[in-house]
């Protein structure tokens, strides 16, 4: 009996002492079990794949400047220098409401076209639970370029022959930490078209990817494949789904966007529906995005400083 | 004899029964990592620490979820979560030790005690002996650690790739500020 005491007194004594910090931590892990499924972060670089946006937000109180930049056709030659002599820009500036609410405006050269977007995200993937996040974003755009000329004085440009209105639905999952793939169900509608070339309504489903090459180097690629207004094209003219391949470089504060694409235009009107250019027929063009976001709002944790 | 070995026994049972725990689920932990070079600061806060100490031994442990750590800037954030700690894969940081010298600190007596706690920190996956000196204020039925150390990133496998190396420090300067409560 003397032994037996002996022995358990010892015996809990060790025990105790040896395997105390493992207890500790183990009663941690219960104690903070997460009471939420954790959020899947991080499944584009950018609020934008190439062309068209992504599922990503900006943060709350974060500003995003955006420089994209289309140079000519390829297939222009050396004369042209392979289209480098020829260039259309989006200079646009995003902010972030919210964690899931941003707006974004653009002046575009092309049709010197000013544009204007909401994108709020619905669903978020979890780890273990939501298997996609979805995102909303609609948008609309003016052309600006100068009335033309009508066939009597009494005739009047309206105003609305000038605007375009686009929905989206973004749907993307990031399938492992190399690779993130997106559907993008969207519709464009332009009051006033050029009828030999498009439609005033086109539907369209568009799919991008990403694959991560690095931690700091993506190949990304989109396609647009357009279910109505796809052979509009009596007189000689066709028009032509959106496809564009390119990179995202990650340097600090920026991001790189390099790509070639057969879209003259960066907006969602030539995106969606009014790309006049084909890879088939070499053209298509060398553009950069640059990104370089600014926090304007600070996190309540760093107000003070 | 017996009757010793018993009270021992009995002893021992009812001081891990009456053994109090003090625990915090709102510590905060901070870090800064801007090197004189760096353009902009890299500093990040987490109020969402949780500890546990164990009056009866001294034992001490911290648990750190690495997405919680807040930045002022959102991408820096990113970097932080994608490319320096891979939080994907490494989602938390814990420490597990003991103070020291537990022989000198009260935890019923309203004071201030310099402690040193020493254990091992893991952060990144990779599991580090340290000795760390702090302080230890009671208060009532409160215990406020707060401690200050220097990390190295290079030790625990958190690669700084050669554009920002003149950027970022090589050694984290982290401060940790928790007020456990009696449980």
């Amino acid at each position: 009996m003397r032994k037996i005491l002996l022995f358990a007194a010892l015996f809990s004594c060790s025990y105790t002492a040896s395997f105390a910090q493992d207890d500790l931590m183990d009663e941690l892990d219960k104690e903070t079990k997460p009471v939420k499924k954790e959020d899947v972060n991080y499944t584009f670089k950018t609020t934008r794949l190439i062309n068209s946006s992504t599922i990503e937000s900006l943060g709350a109180g974060v500003l995003d400047v955006r420089i994209s930049h289309r140079f000519g056709n390829l297939n222009q030659g050396i004369g042209n220098f392979f289209g480098i002599d020829q260039a259309n820009t989006r200079l646009g500036v995003d902010y972030g409401i919210t964690k899931f609410l941003m707006v974004g405006i653009g002046h575009n050269v092309l049709g010197k076209e000013d544009d204007g977007f909401v994108k709020v995200q619905i669903l978020r993937q979890k780890k273990d639970g939501t298997p996609i996040t979805l995102s909303y974003e609609g948008g609309m755009s003016i052309q600006t370029t100068p009335t033309p000329t009508l066939p009597t004085t009494d005739d009047k440009w309206y105003l609305s022959n000038r605007l375009c209105y686009f929905h989206q639905i973004l749907i993307a999952r990031k399938f492992n930490d190399l690779f993130s793939l997106q559907l993008m169900p969207s519709l464009l509608h332009c009051n006033l078209v050029d009828s030999t070339k498009f439609d005033n309504n086109i539907i369209s489903l568009g799919v991008g990817g990403r694959i991560k090459l690095s931690k700091r180097v993506a190949f990304t690629g989109e396609y647009f494949y357009r279910f109505t207004g796809q052979d509009n094209n009596y007189q000689g003219s066709k028009t032509y789904n959106s496809l564009s391949l390119g990179f995202d470089i990650e340097t600090g504060g920026h991001v790189f966007q390099l790509h070639f694409t057969n879209s003259s235009g960066i907006s969602e009107r030539v995106i969606l529906g009014q790309t006049t250019d084909s890879w088939g027929k070499g053209e298509m063009r060398y553009g950069f995005n640059i990104s370089r976001v600014f926090t304007i709002n600070k996190p309540k944790e760093f107000k003070k400083s | 004899m017996k009757k010793i070995i018993l009270a021992a026994l009995v002893l021992t049972v009812s001081g891990s029964a009456f053994a109090q725990k003090y625990m915090t689920r709102t510590g905060k932990v901070s870090f800064n990592a801007t090197s004189p070079k760096s353009p902009e600061k890299i500093e990040a806060i987490n109020n969402e620490v949780a500890s546990i100490l164990d009056s009866k031994d001294g034992g001490f442990v911290f648990q750190v979820l690495v997405k919680s750590f807040k930045f002022e800037k959102e991408l820096m954030q990113q970097h932080f979560n994608e490319n320096y700690m891979e939080s994907d894969k490494f989602p938390k940081a814990d420490f597990k030790g003991k103070i020291a010298n537990m022989g000198d600190v009260n935890l019923t007596k309203d004071g201030s005690y310099n402690t040193t706690v020493a254990g091992k920190l893991t952060i990144h996956g990779v599991t580090q002996d340290v000795s760390v000196p702090g302080t230890i204020v009671v208060k009532g039925k409160d215990v406020t650690a707060k401690a200050k150390f220097q990390v190295n990133l290079e030790k625990h496998g958190i690669k700084i790739p050669g554009v920002v190396a003149d950027k970022l420090a090589k050694e984290a300067s982290v401060t940790v500020d928790a007020v456990l409560t009696q449980k």
